[in-house]
C-alpha cells in the first residue's frame, strides 16, 4: 500500500478528493466458470495479505456479481497487480476509478 | 488417491499417485509447455529507450489460440494501446513463469519415480513438496484447467449437459480428467491454506 506524505496533500481537498486523487486506478477480477472458490479466496488472501474474511468477501463479490474492485492504487502498482493476477490463472483487468 | 494432504511434523505437501494418474499430469503439464513455447513471446531488453520504441518483437496483440487468450488477457478493456503495450511487456515473463511451473511438475514427478515410459504395473508415485514448490503445482494446475476448460467449452454450472452426453462421447472423459483436476486443486489450495 502506497501512502501520501502529508506534506504534499492541498489542504483545500476533503478526504475523499485526496484518496481519489492518490490511488485514481483500480484493479478487477471478473467471474470464470473454472477458477475454485478456494482458490481465489486463497490468491487473495496470498498476494494482497488480505484477512480472510476480506479475502472471502471479494471472492462471493467475484461469483455473485461478477467482477470486484480487489485493489486500488497508482497506475504503476494496478499493472503489478494485474500482472501477478495473471500469473495465478485470475482474469484481471484494470481501469481508472470511476 | 486422496488427493494432497499436509505433512503436519515437517509442512510438506505430500500426496500418492498411481503410475497412470502421474503420466496423465505429466502428459497434461507437458502439453501446456508445448503450448506456451508456440509462437513464443520475445521479451524486450534494450536499454536504449528509441530502441525500445522501435521494437516491435514482443506480442502486442491477444493471441490467436484462445487457450493462450484466456492465460493472457487483455489488461485494459477500452484502451487498445495500452492494452498493447502492458502485453509487449509483460507476455513474455508471464510465458515463462508458467512455462516453468508446468516443467517444475514434470521434474517432480520425475524426480519421485515416474520413468520415461510407463511400463510397470502397480507403480505408486510418491510426491513431497515443499511449500513454495506446492504453489509453483498450484499455480500450474489453474493453468493446465483453464487450457482444458477452454478446449472443452465449459461453461458456469454446466454440470448437467456434461452428465447428460452419453458415456462413449470422448468429451465426457475429457471432463472426467477436468473435474479431477479440480478435485486435486481443491485438496492442494486445503493443504496449502
Amino acid at each position: 500500500m502506497s501512502a501520501t506524505s502529508p506534506a504534499e496533500v492541498d489542504p483545500t481537498l476533503a478526504p475523499d478528493e485526496i484518496t481519489f486523487l492518490a490511488k485514481p486506478w483500480v484493479t478487477i477480477v471478473w467471474n470464470d466458470p473454472v477458477n475454485l472458490m478456494s482458490y481465489v479466496t486463497y490468491v487473495f488472501r496470498t498476494y494482497f495479505g488480505y484477512p480472510k474474511e476480506k479475502a472471502e468477501k471479494l471472492m462471493l463479490e467475484v461469483h455473485e456479481q461478477g467482477r470486484s474492485v480487489v485493489s486500488t492504487g497508482t497506475r504503476e502498482d494496478m499493472e503489478r497487480d494485474v500482472q501477478a493476477m495473471h500469473e495465478y490463472g485470475l482474469w484481471a483487468t484494470m481501469e481508472k476509478a470511476s | 488417491m486422496s488427493g494432497f494432504a499436509r505433512h503436519l511434523a515437517s509442512g510438506a505437501v505430500i500426496a500418492h499417485f498411481n503410475g497412470l494418474e502421474a503420466d496423465l499430469l505429466r502428459s497434461l503439464a507437458s502439453q501446456l509447455v508445448e503450448l506456451l513455447h508456440n509462437e513464443q513471446a520475445v521479451e524486450d531488453v534494450s536499454p536504449d529507450p528509441l530502441r525500445a520504441m522501435l521494437d516491435f518483437t514482443g506480442p502486442v496483440s491477444e493471441p490467436d489460440d484462445p487457450v493462450l487468450a484466456r492465460l493472457f488477457p487483455n489488461a485494459y478493456r477500452d484502451d487498445e494501446e495500452a492494452a498493447a503495450d502492458f502485453r509487449r511487456y509483460t507476455e513474455g515473463g508471464l510465458r515463462d513463469g508458467k512455462a516453468r511451473a508446468a516443467s517444475t511438475v514434470i521434474d517432480c514427478l520425475e524426480e519421485a519415480g515416474l520413468p520415461e515410459q510407463l511400463t510397470e504395473e502397480g507403480l505408486v508415485i510418491d510426491v513431497e513438496l515443499d511449500p513454495a514448490t506446492a504453489e509453483v503445482w498450484l499455480r500450474s494446475f489453474t493453468d493446465i484447467r483453464l487450457a482444458l476448460a477452454v478446449r472443452l467449452g465449459v461453461e458456469e454450472d454446466d454440470e448437467a449437459y456434461w452428465h447428460s452426453l452419453p458415456d462413449d462421447d470422448p468429451r465426457v472423459q475429457a471432463h472426467d480428467i477436468y473435474d479431477w483436476m479440480g478435485y486435486l486443486q481443491e485438496t492442494l489450495v486445503t493443504a496449502l491454506a
